[in-house]
């Protein structure tokens, strides 16, 4: 196991240099000067001369690389151009924002999804199932910013229920410690701006969530299908087990394996993939954050940005693999 | 294993109980909170870049510097005629080149240090012996830096403890203009060697609000200044800025009573917000102009004739009426109604094809021609879609045989060939900076402006002159005379079709007294309210 997780982690490393330099071609291949969007349109040709050079921009892509890289391996993510900061100082932040975000999604998604893909199973072909399938289609399919300014509309605006944006109540503004505003606000002893907090997450959280839900629901279905038709499951029911254990406790485990891959995968898209509901909720996430660097071709935070995506990204997938062994322990590495 | 598999489930089960509790429980309680004793909450689109306004050129880090700084002079609340700000009176030697100020006694920056004559010389001192990369705007404004040959400034002199002399190289006209915007505001000289590179997130100024907290790409806040130097100012206890990117999100934000007031409404949501009783619509005055350049030195756009029959044939009013939703007024010249020297008996081009097919004949085009027709690959508030714009442009040349092709760029390629006259013909537009005519017409259309700014590569002795002697004449009632007259030769000629000036629209809670939205594009909130 633990030769085996350092075999992982080893291999790591070749994964994330190959996807590093992918990046730095490909935001170099598009068109588009740096300085040329950062002064803007009122600017000289001579401004925009001198603000290339400052930003290294005009040494040759090699040398431009290499540097960057020479940096990582100081842990140093560079400098934003636009904001002329350290993207090290910036990034956190903005990825607190997108993880809160995207665990209550997956949380939500993974309560809903499983369950709903069991109880389909369960009574396959009842209106139940049929039902849970229409809806895990339409899931798939819906437009996020639509669904995320339908649940505004009608959730927020017509039924007063939930706030439409942000983090935290602007009027009541969380002190960030962590930036990770739950555990912010428990640590602070505040509950009423923790409740608030919550508030704010469930809207964009099911927004976020929906596509992953409809996925893990088919996913579960499909897979406990395929467990129920087994030997032992048949076993357990002559045996004279309820229902309810049999598909739980005996059919549940063994399905799971799939399951868990699926909703390892989805976590990790989650994470880059938010930058619909970001915008429609006003959520300052890394998705954003790169987004915004793009369109001002913020090459560092660009790179940066994919670079930290990526990482948490193939290090969800590895805990996946090693939660197969503890799933199911006939699995061993 | 088993039993712990099962407890998992049951947790996640009362979890999601939990959150749909969570979810009744606020039933009301979201809905009207209290105002927070005058905190206004503005939404926009997209977050500052930078706090320290001489470093940046973006209109979202001007709306925060807005309330944190102030400049020597000011702008009138509706237009760009300049006022008394930091400094309450100056002086202006006959030829033009010497600028005495008289500052306010006795204001303090933020951090408790005092402004002065010597601050203000600091503050100049710093921006002149920068660069394009530090101080974008300076250059652009005062011609250059300390040693450049075209720096208009040849020295700024404290003469005592409130008396600032400037003395410029050759007269600049707009140099009163120049010095009310935003990003030559005021900063403590202290605060800028306390902070050093960090000072753009930690700007000291002058003005009514200081500021408070930043939490990029979400927030930046302002609190009231209790020491202000003007009485009973500002009104506000504090102006919280808040990113929301999507339109229509952030009007749901405001007609949830989540932020009070937001800029960058669509014009296809002025009737919605309009019917709510708790909202008012605020009109900005527009200092922009959109336009449709032809390149001058490009057949077949080298021929006037070719150039006026164009300008027969663009509606206006639709492209009005489709595209801005009403929200602009068709443009005759270059120069929106908020600039001083706007020519109003210029006559527009009528929308007339058999004018237009007459015109093309003398040019020798009886059959029209093929032309590439660039459009912009970004909304601006003078063009939210080029897109659109260009195929109803083409539709119209269409009806005279021109067949226009639509060709577009990404945006920094887009201006680059631009700037480098590569394009025929193309749709692009201006917004002003300091309020001055100057900055129209000798920015967008003098022939020095060429491989710069005056992407129709338009060549004219006689406007040249005219903007020329524009630029060293004090005497305001005669500039503008000037610009008339300027205008009138380039109606004649035709490089472009102005198109529209836009005003954009913003809107609020009808709480708000005393916001007026100012041309420049950004405006202090000192003296709005906020009653409940």
């Amino acid at each position: 196991m633990f030769s085996y997780t350092m075999r992982r982690v080893g291999l790591l490393i070749p994964v994330l240099l190959g996807m590093t330099f992918i990046v730095f071609m490909m935001i170099r291949a598009i068109p588009g000067n740096p300085a040329q969007l950062i002064l803007g349109q009122q600017a000289s040709k001579d401004a925009i001369e001198t603000l290339t050079k400052q930003l290294g921009l005009d040494q040759p892509w090699y040398t431009q690389f290499v540097h960057y890289l020479g940096g990582l391996f100081q842990g140093d993510l560079g400098m934003s151009l636009k904001t002329r900061s350290p993207i090290s100082d910036e990034i956190w932040p903005y990825l607190a924002a997108t993880i809160e975000l995207s665990l209550v999604a997956i949380l939500i998604a993974v309560i809903v999804g499983v369950n709903a893909g069991i109880i389909s199973a369960w009574f396959q072909n009842s209106w139940f199932d049929y039902a849970v399938m229409l809806i895990a289609l339409i899931g798939v399919s819906m437009p996020i910013f639509w669904l995320g300014l339908m649940e505004q509309y009608f959730v927020s605006i017509k039924w007063d229920l939930l706030p439409t944006t942000g983090r935290d109540n602007i009027r009541m503004p969380v002190e960030a410690i962590t930036h990770l505003y739950l555990i912010d606000t428990l640590m602070e002893g505040r509950f009423d701006q923790f409740i608030e907090v919550v508030k704010h997450l469930i809207l964009p959280g099911i927004a976020l969530g929906t596509i992953p839900m409809a996925i893990i629901a088919r996913m579960t279905r499909s897979s406990m299908l395929e467990v129920m038709r087994s030997d032992y499951i048949r076993t357990a029911r002559a045996k004279g087990l309820k229902m309810f254990w049999v598909v739980y406790k005996h059919s549940l485990k063994n399905a799971m394996i799939p399951v868990v891959t699926v909703i390892g995968l989805q976590t990790g898209l989650l994470l880059g993939g938010a930058i619909l509901t970001e915008t429609i909720f006003g959520w300052p996430g890394i998705g954003t954050y790169i987004y915004d660097a793009i369109q001002s071709r913020d090459y560092p935070v660009i790179q940066s940005g994919i670079l930290v995506v990526a990482t948490l990204f193939v290090l969800i997938n590895l805990f996946v693999d090693i939660l197969y062994a503890a799933i199911d322990p006939r699995i061993k590495y | 294993m088993k039993k712990s598999s099962l407890t998992v489930l049951v947790l996640l089960l009362v979890l999601s109980l939990g959150l749909a509790g969570c979810k009744s429980n606020s039933e009301g309680a979201s809905g009207d909170k209290d105002k927070g004793g005058g905190v206004m909450i503005y939404g926009r689109g997209g977050d500052a870049v930078g706090l320290d306004p001489a470093h940046e050129t973006d209109g979202e880090s001007f709306i925060v510097t807005e309330q944190v700084f102030e400049t020597l002079t000011g702008y009138k609340k509706e237009n760009t005629d300049v006022i008394p700000e930091l400094a309450k009176s100056w002086k202006i030697a006959d030829d033009g080149k010497k600028y005495t100020f008289t500052l306010e006694k006795g204001i303090k920056f933020q951090d408790g240090t005092d402004f002065n004559a010597d601050a203000v010389v600091k503050n100049f001192e710093r921006w002149m012996n920068g660069d394009a990369a530090k101080f974008p705007y300076y250059a652009s404004m005062f011609g250059g830096y300390k040693n450049d040959p075209g720096h208009v400034i040849k020295e700024v002199k404290a003469l005592d403890e409130t008396t600032v002399e400037f003395t410029l190289k050759r007269p600049q006209a707009p140099f009163l203009k120049n010095l009310a915007m935003s990003p030559f505001a005021i900063s403590s000289p202290a605060a800028i060697d306390k902070y050093g590179d960090k000072y753009g997130e930690h700007p000291v100024g002058t003005g009514p609000f200081k500021f408070k907290e930043w939490k990029r790409g979400d927030t930046v806040s302002v609190v009231k200044n209790d020491k202000y130097w003007k009485k009973g100012l500002p009104k506000l206890d504090g102006v919280t800025f808040k990113v929301i990117k999507d339109n229509s999100a952030r009007l749901n934000a405001l007609t949830k009573g989540e932020v009070d007031l937001i800029d960058g409404v669509n014009p296809s949501d002025i009737d919605k917000i309009k019917s709510d009783k708790n909202l008012q619509i605020f009109e900005r005055p527009s200092m922009n102009v959109a336009y449709f350049g032809f390149n001058t030195e490009k057949a077949p756009f080298n021929k006037k004739e070719v150039r006026q029959a164009i300008s027969h044939l663009v509606n206006k009013d639709d492209l009005i009426k489709n595209f801005y939703n009403g929200t602009a007024e068709p443009a005759a010249t270059p120069l929106p109604s908020s600039i001083a020297g706007q020519n109003k008996d210029v006559k527009d081009y009528a929308y007339d094809e058999a004018k237009a097919k007459e015109l093309l004949k003398k040019a020798g085009y009886p059959n029209g021609f093929k032309m590439d027709l660039w459009a912009m690959p970004v909304s601006r508030p003078y063009m939210p879609n080029g897109q659109k714009i260009a195929e109803a442009i083409q539709a119209n040349l269409e009806k005279v045989g021109i067949k226009a092709n639509i060709v577009t760029f990404e945006w920094g390629t887009y201006l680059e060939k631009l700037r480098k006259g590569e394009s025929p013909a193309f749709l692009i537009g201006w917004t002003g900076d300091n309020g001055d005519a100057d900055n129209f017409l000798y920015t967008l259309l003098d022939k020095e402006t060429i491989d710069s700014n005056n992407y129709s590569r338009y060549k004219s002795e006689p406007v040249h002159k005219l903007l020329i002697e524009a630029q060293s004449t004090a005497d305001e009632a005669k500039r503008e005379e000037l610009y008339k007259k300027a205008q009138e030769i380039i109606h004649e000629d035709a490089p472009w079709v102005p198109l529209v000036h836009a005003k954009p629209q913003l809107a609020g809670v009808n709480t708000i007294k005393g916001f007026y939205p100012h041309p420049k594009g950004s405006q202090s909130f000192v003296d709005v309210s906020m009653s409940k």
